[in-house]
């Protein structure tokens, strides 16, 4: 490998790297710059934080925060570790088990909007549940999921939405861990008359960490991106943040705005990154 | 009483797999199963409350969907948005895979670093700019525009599965090839190619999924010429349930396909991607 590269010289990489390079550039670096423009000028032109200060003076944005923010606290705990028991079930390579795991992972192939529709299927009010519930005789008239001033519950048909739809994605991350640890700890470990507890502890846990502090990130970075399901599901009865951008620029036209929102959606984005970096080992982020 | 205890759990075992088994397919099959159901129902049947499992089926619900709300346009769009941005991901991040694989270069880690970062990067903060740009230039509301912000979200992770496939191809194969008189671009199209082509084929389904399926940028930076996703999220809230399910079949029907092509390489594509 090395001897190729040198002797055909060292621009040849570059050359191959260069289109990939220039798009990024144009179409990722460009319009960040563009990002700073947007969020740090008022609509007069005057540098400032006039934006952030019109936002954060809006009461929306800290319910659209604390919906986010609530969103992922239930979620990302119930999806890592259901996402572990999966893991390890299928790990354990029973008769069948690619079956199983091709089916776990449909839900990651399919959209967020198709995923929605799915679930209000089965919660609206002429839905399977309902109309089970009312042919068993355990209610009367339909309950009703969504509308104005159900948010409360639709909240929880949400969170089952992305139970379904997100599990398999922190799911492959904890396969593709389990399934690189050597069988020969685990036949040492019987050597050594350890007990399935024990394995788990002391050779399965510690080695998946690394896999499942990535899973861990990832799902937080994405918790904050949350959009398509709440908005299908809910409207702008529970408000986040994401969907605040898509409001903001889609409904109100209110370009500054809607920028600044996102801008604040890759800030924390980044501080979490950046904690998780700076606190956790670094090493299995390397490809 | 521990030599009792472990036969039995032994016997048992086989019935806990199959149980735990039955409860996976049942979560995971029973919403896409409902849908179908759904989407095929006559309208009769959805809103009788008796009928819990309708048994009148029509295709009235695709044909308003395509035709009343328009939907066969933006099929038409996300077909077109999806194979642009597979193409452009491809022709571009070839190179850039093959560079990450076969070269030792000063910066070869900043780039690799450059798109990981990208890949994880929100594309929210993107769309807004990405608007005013595409307006400024004349590419806004249209499918060149969404498949230009397609595949600057697909690019970053293209490179990098691009680069672990061909790296899990010995360069020995492409050296041999060249001292038989081979070019170096002839080595790679035809030993290296035909060795990575289900791979590759593969992260063409791989590019091609995200992009039907992307919602937000989509929405945002169109407003007639609207992708599948986009167009449902605008319209299919305010139309008639059974319209809602035929949209959420029509959503889902490429992944199942997708699914059921790139199955032996579902763990390691999602797990490049993800990482």
């Amino acid at each position: 490998m090395i001897s190729l590269s040198q002797k055909k010289g060292n621009w040849l990489p570059y050359l191959l790297f260069l289109p990939a390079l220039l798009y990024l550039a144009g179409f990722v670096g460009y319009p960040l710059v563009k990002t700073f423009q947007l969020v740090f000028t008022s609509e007069k032109g005057d540098i400032g934080l006039a934006n952030f200060i019109t936002l954060t003076q809006d009461p929306i944005f800290w319910k659209a925060l604390k919906n986010t923010l609530y969103l992922l606290i239930v979620i990302v705990p119930l999806q890592v570790i259901l996402a572990f028991l999966l893991a390890l079930f299928v790990n354990s390579r029973f008769k069948g088990y690619m079956i199983v795991l091709y089916i776990i992972c449909i839900p990651l192939a399919l959209s967020d909007v198709s995923a929605a529709l799915m679930s209000y299927n089965i919660f609206s009010s002429h839905g399977f549940l309902n109309k089970i519930l009312i042919n068993s005789g355990l209610i009367e008239t339909p309950f009703y999921f969504f509308g104005l001033g159900l948010s409360s519950r639709s909240f929880w048909v949400v969170v089952l939405t992305e139970l379904w739809r997100a599990t398999p994605l922190v799911f492959v991350i904890l396969l593709a861990g389990l399934q690189v640890i050597s069988k020969e700890y685990f036949e040492a470990a019987d050597v050594f008359g350890f007990s399935s507890w024990q394995k788990f502890f002391h050779i399965t846990l510690p080695l998946t960490m690394p896999s499942l502090q990535s899973a861990l990130l990832i799902r937080t970075l994405f918790a904050f991106q949350i959009f398509g399901v709440v908005w299908l599901l809910s409207g702008r009865d529970i408000p986040v943040l994401a969907g605040e951008v898509y409001y903001q620029q889609a409904e109100l036209s209110n370009f500054r705005i809607a920028a600044t929102y996102g801008f604040i959606i890759a800030l924390i984005c980044i501080l979490i990154s950046w904690i998780y970096l700076t606190f956790l080992k670094t090493k299995h982020l390397e490809v | 009483m521990n030599s009792q205890k472990i036969p039995l759990l032994l016997r048992i075992r086989p019935l806990i797999t199959i149980f735990i088994v039955v409860i996976i397919l049942i979560w995971f099959l029973t919403p896409l199963v409902l849908i179908t159901l759904s989407a095929f129902a006559s309208s009769d049947d959805y809103y009788q409350f008796e009928k819990v499992i309708p048994t009148h089926f029509t295709l009235h619900h695709f044909e308003s969907l395509f035709f009343g709300l328009e939907a066969w346009k933006a099929i038409i769009n996300s077909l077109s948005v999806a194979g642009i941005t597979m193409l452009l991901s491809f022709l571009i991040g070839l190179p850039a895979g093959y560079a990450l694989s076969r070269y030792v270069f000063p910066g070869k880690n900043f780039l690799k670093l450059l798109c990981m970062v990208t890949k994880m990067f929100p594309l929210m903060v993107l769309a807004v700019p990405l608007l005013i740009i595409f307006m400024r230039i004349g590419i806004s509301d249209s499918t060149w525009g969404t498949s230009l912000a397609h595949t600057a979200m697909v690019l970053p992770i293209i490179i990098l599965i691009f680069s672990s496939i061909l790296s899990g191809v010995s360069v020995e194969y492409e050296e041999a090839a060249m001292i038989f008189g081979l070019s170096r671009i002839q080595a790679f199209f035809h030993i290296t190619i035909p060795l990575v082509l289900p791979g590759l084929a593969a992260s063409a389904i791989f590019a091609f999924n995200i992009s039907w399926n992307e919602v937000f940028v989509a929405t945002i930076l169109t407003l007639t010429n609207r992708t599948l996703p986009a167009h449902i999220l605008k319209t299919a809230m305010a139309s008639p349930d059974y319209i809602k399910f035929a949209a959420g079949f029509i959503m889902a029907v490429p992944a199942m396909v997708f699914i059921f092509f790139v199955r032996k390489h579902l763990v390691t594509m999602w797990g490049i991607s993800l990482k």
